[in-house]
This record gives C-alpha cells, structure tokens and sequence, in this order.
C-alpha cells in the first residue's frame, strides 16, 4: 500500500515558476489523473515524482519515505513514457528483462514477470520483435509491460495515449482502466491534456492551471473526483476547462439577493441562479456561467436569434445572438430541424447557474442544487 | 538543350513533338556514364600505376605501358625478405587497432558527457578539444617528443599510439556529440527508471544505438593512424619498432645510389590493401536508421 504525499512542491525553471505550492496526497490504489492546458506542468509534477526532476522546494514522500533524493530507480515506482522511450536496439523480451537484470533478479524470476506481463497485455509472439518492427499500439503495450514486470507501487503514465489513432486511444484507455482494476494496490498517476480521459479513467482530478510566470497563484486549480470538478468546479478556470463544449459565460451584476437564490442583470435579461448568495452585495459586478448541455431550448421566456448551427450528428450545438453580448451563447440540442436566424424561446434554469466574483472564484452551490443539476442532464 | 537537361534529370518524359513509343537517344544516360568513368579512372590511376610498377622489374620500370612485359611477383618477396616489413605490419595494425579502440572508447564517454550532461564551460571546453585538431603536426612535435621522453617510451609503439590520439580524439569526439545529441532524451530517461549507472547506459544503451556513427569514425580513425607518417618518423629510432609508412620511406637499395621504386610500390599496395578492405567489410554495416522505432515514428 503506497501513499503519495506531496507538500508545498513548487519548481522553477531559472526564473520562470512552473509548478506552485502544491500539497496532494494519492491514496493507495487510486487513480489520479493530472490533467491542464499546455505549460500548466502536469508533465514535470510527474517527473517530480519520478525522480527525473529535483523540486525547487517541498517533500515527496512515497509510502512514508522521503523521495527527495533518491534515484528514480530506488523509487519503486515506474514510468511510461509519451513517445514509449523503448531501447531500439533491444528485442521486445530484452526491452523488458534489462531493468530486471540490472536489479539482479534470479533469471527464473525475470521470465516468470515477463510471462505475466505478456499474458496481461496479450504481447504473444512479439517477444523476439524489434521496437521498429511493431505498430504503435504494440509499442505503446511493450512501454506498459515494461512499467508491469518491475512490480511498482506506482505507475507514472506521461501522456501515454498522445501518440495513437482516435479509435486506439479509446481502446488502449479501456485496456488502461482494465489494467488498474487488475493489478488493484498499485496507485496510477497518469498525466493528459485530454479532458475525455481525464474524465473516464480518474478516481481524481488534479487539474493544473498555468502560472504565466506568476508565482502567487496555486498551480492546482482544484482536485477531487470528476464530477465533483464537474458540477460544482471552485472557480473560472475550472469550470472553463471541465466539459466539452466549454461552459458559457456571460457578464452579468448583481440584481437582488435571496435565500438561495441570487437575482443577476445580465444586460437586460434577468436570470435567477440557485446558489448562495453568501459573500454577495448588490450591484456586485459577476460572471454567469451555464453549460451549452444546460440551455433549455425551445421552450421559456427569453427569445434569441439562432446565428449558427453546428450538426454533430448525436447533438447539435445552437448559437444563440443575446442582445448586448458580443459571444454567442452556445447550447446543445438534440433536435435537428433548428434553422438559421430563427428565433427561439430559451430558458436558464437556475439550478444549472454558476456564478463567478470578480477574482473567479465561484459562488458555492448547495448539494441539493447539484443533484437537481444531475436531474437536468438526463 | 532543354531537352538534354531534362533527360540528364533522369525525366523519362517525353519531349513535345517526340513520336510516342520511339525510344529517345539516351544522351543523359551516356553522359552520366562517362563522368563516372572518367572520375573513377582519374582517382584509381595512381593506384593502377603503382600496381603496375610493382609487378615490373629492372628496366622496365622505365617504360609507361600499364601492363607489364615479363610480370613478377619479385618486388612482394623482396620487400619481406629485406627487411622486417611483416614486423612493420604488425606494428601499424597494433598502433591503428589500439588508436581506434581508445579513441572511440575515450570519445564514447566525452560524448555522453558533452552531448547529455550540462556542466559550466562545457561550449568552452568542446572549442578547446576542436582547437587541438587546428594545430599542425610539426607544432606539437617538439612538445610531443619531450612528453614521450618524459614517459620513457621512446623508440616503443605506445609513444605512437599517444601521439596519434592527438589527431584522432578531437573528431572523433565531435562526430559522437553530433551524433548523441540526436538521440531522444527519453532513452537515458527510461534507462534512468531501469536503474541503470552511467556505463552500462554508455556502453550498452547508447554505443549500439550510435555503432553506424562510430563504424564511419572509427573508421577515419583507423585510416588516420594507419597513414600517419611524421609522429612515426620522429618517436621512433630502431627498424622494429618502425610503423609501415616510415619503413617503407626508408626502403633502400644496398649501394644507396638508386631508389627501389619496385619495392616501393609492391610495399605501397600491400599497404593499401587493408584500407581497402576494412572499408568494403564496413560499408554495409554503416547503416542509418538504426535508431528509428526508438520513439514514435
């Protein structure tokens, strides 16, 4: 049973801040992603943790021992990298048997690892193949046995589906989960820049958010489970960044105020949110946010102009013209027949509202409020 | 003209206004082969010339036909006979051998730590190392002679094999470092999880991935050492310990009136010949791409 504990890491790069203050804690077993946008540094947290990177400041502790200044190898822990990294020369058995033999495991040992590893990621009759010899679905199953045969407490994934083909990634992302439930006590940390695996693989949520060379921001946005970040993110970015497409936003100021319910004047249109109004004055100026799946169309008493229509076959996502707002609002609608430059009743409900302060932060929403968010999504 | 160009460029298009399914004069083709004829013949000539003289004897080194009246094979017996020109072979395989094995070692290791590790002055040191091949020969002489004194081994092939590390080392440092910046990061990195130390990460990850680099320097290395003249000239006195350029320099008749230019040329071939070979052996392992299917391709 192995425990991450991260606390107040921070990594710069000569002077530029990467990584900020960041204090986690992985659960044995547990599958965490670390998911952001470009130079948010998921990529040197995991390496961090690896050991192929030195923190500028903070303690790494896996299972109780200080890490800090051990080799990545005396780790227990196990890597796989984004473009595989597997020795060209060797065979596929070779690429597997080398960390082993460098261990000096007794050579029955290393065959009988190899055998499980190869049953697990169905790798028969490839053993005696070069790396250049496989596809790159094989090459990135070999990049996993090889992280499998040196029994870790923790599997470092770098991006590892960034290099297949649409249809593979969502195959080997399944293989991944499969992988996790089987080898049970082993924790996963596993970096993407895709929220969609994010999302279906993670226990948890790191979500990371670029500093741009500020060093007084938190690198983690939020942490917690999936739906969690989902339906109740903590604030701007993360409700940005969580869901596809991305969450409308629309400057509003506060109306009036009530209990749990807060009123907002979003350039003449009038909405009601279900939220706290706790911290909240009037005439605060706000951002509201809703979610494109969230928009009610077709019914209700605001009317816009439909100013494009975007067919995705399964969803059709509507482009609604708001009086006084330059960015459309978006909305997803599973009905076909909706024509450009029409005019269509829609309603925000206010159980789907977000609300965000000036600094982003969001306005907490109530658990009751949450479950009837769930209910609207069905 | 134009049209000329064109079938030089190896277009097999035809020209507007050729009659379709008549053959053009394959003007392009002929004139490629005479090039390469004519470049293949200037730059084997003086080998041809040599050979030739080698199997001559007598007067007839005096007359320019290319193949010889009455061919011998005298002049090969006579140079072994001689002189210890076999112990002279062996001493240049030995210098050559050991040269090319050091260098390439020695070079190996530089270059892991030029090309991987980031250390202060390490532009400066690299300019340094590449400065040390700017200096000729005849100006580390001197310093070079009261070095090998100073070690004791004057007269000895290690005073040679020393001298010539001087001229190989700064390249074949260069072309590794070239060649191991090339390679992914994430090798050492992956090696780096394996737990893997230094050497082994040299030797064992590194030096297969860079053997097509490392066949071509050694290679120049080998060739390097194996022509070198004046450190061999000048580090050593006795017959035995002479490398095959200086002894065959030094082959004389008993009077000292005439040059044995029969000789001369039997002992220049043989000479030529293990180049010769070692490059065709090595050709075909001088292969590229071994490192493809490293990462992602």
């Amino acid at each position: 049973m192995s425990r991450i504990e991260l606390r107040g890491i921070s990594k710069r790069f000569g002077d530029t801040p990467v990584l900020n203050d960041i204090d986690l804690s992985i659960a044995p077993g547990e599958f965490c992603v670390f998911v952001g946008p470009s130079g948010c540094g998921k990529s040197t947290l995991l390496r961090l943790l690896a050991g192929l990177e030195d923190p500028s400041a903070g303690e790494i502790e896996i299972d109780g021992l200080l890490v800090n200044h051990l080799p990545p190898a005396k780790r227990n822990v196990a890597m796989v990298f984004q473009s595989y990294a597997l020795y060209p020369h060797m065979s596929v058995h070779q690429n597997m048997a080398f960390g082993l033999q460098h261990r000096k495991l007794p050579a029955a040992e290393i065959e009988r690892r190899i055998a499980d590893a190869v049953r697990i990621l169905q790798l028969d009759g490839l053993l005696q193949r070069r790396p250049k010899e496989l596809s790159g679905g094989q090459r990135q199953r070999v990049a996993i046995a090889r992280a499998i045969v040196r029994q870790p407490k923790v599997f470092l994934f770098d991006e590892p589906l960034s290099n297949l083909d649409a249809a593979l990634r969502v195959q080997t992302r399944l293989e991944i989960a499969r992988l996790h439930r089987a080898l049970g006590s082993a924790s996963m940390v596993y970096v993407t820049h895709d929220q969609v695996e994010a999302m279906t693989l993670a226990d948890r949520i790191v979500l990371l958010q670029p500093l741009a060379g500020r060093s007084d921001v938190p690198s983690v946005a939020q942490a917690g489970a999936p739906l969690a970040l989902y339906h109740h993110p903590a604030n701007r970015f993360v409700a940005g960044f969580i869901g596809s497409p991305a969450m409308n936003f629309v400057d509003a100021t506060v109306k009036a105020l009530g209990d749990g319910r807060v009123l907002v004047d979003a350039n003449g249109m009038c909405c009601a949110a279900q939220l706290s109004p706790q911290g909240l004055a009037v005439g605060e100026p706000v951002t509201l946010g809703i979610r494109p799946e969230h928009v009610l169309l077709g019914e209700g008493a605001q009317r816009a102009r439909v100013s494009h229509v975007e067919h995705l076959g399964e969803v059709s996502h509507v482009y609604l013209e708001l009086p006084g707002i330059s960015t459309p609002l978006l909305a997803k609608s599973y009905h076909e027949k909706i024509a450009l430059g029409e005019l269509l009743p829609f309603d925000l409900p206010a159980q789907a509202m977000h609300l965000f302060r000036a600094d982003g932060v969001a306005q907490a929403r109530g658990n009751a409020a949450g479950r009837s968010v769930e209910a609207v999504d069905g | 003209m134009s049209g000329l160009v064109k079938a030089g460029a190896g277009s097999r298009a035809l020209a507007p206004g050729a009659v379709p399914g008549q053959p053009r004069f394959p003007w392009g083709c002929i004139g490629y082969w005479a090039a390469s004829l004519l470049f293949i013949f200037v730059s084997v000539f003086p080998l041809l010339y040599a050979l030739s003289s080698s199997l001559k004897q007598g007067s007839g080194l005096f007359s320019p036909e290319l193949w010889p009246k009455a061919p011998t094979f005298a002049n090969y017996s006579g140079v072994f006979a001689e002189q210890p020109f076999a112990q002279n072979l062996l001493n240049s395989l030995l210098v050559a051998g050991s040269v090319v094995t050091l260098s390439l070692g020695l070079s190996l290791m530089a270059a892991w730590a030029f090309g991987r590790v980031e250390f202060r002055g390490r532009g400066l040191l690299l300019m340094l190392i590449l400065s040390a091949s700017m200096l000729p020969q005849v100006a580390v002489l001197s310093g070079m002679f009261e070095l090998v004194r100073a070690f004791g081994i004057y007269d000895t092939l290690g005073a040679l094999i020393i001298a010539d590390l001087v001229l190989t080392l700064p390249f074949t440092v260069w072309v590794l470092v070239t060649f191991m910046r090339q390679l992914p990061k994430e090798l050492e990195e992956a090696a780096a999880m394996d737990g893997v130390g230094v050497l082994t990460l040299v030797f064992r990850v590194y030096m297969p991935l860079l053997w097509p680099a490392m066949v071509a320097t050694g290679l120049l290395a080998f060739i390097a050492a194996w022509n070198e003249f004046l450190f061999a000239l000048t580090f050593t006195l006795s017959t035995e310990a002479r490398t095959v350029p200086v002894a065959i320099a030094l082959i004389s008749t008993p009077s000292g009136f005439e040059l044995p230019w029969g000789k001369i040329m039997a002992a220049s071939v043989i000479v030529t010949l293990p180049l010769v070979a070692l490059v065709v052996v090595f050709q075909r392992r001088i292969v590229s791409g071994l490192s493809a299917g490293a990462v992602k391709g």
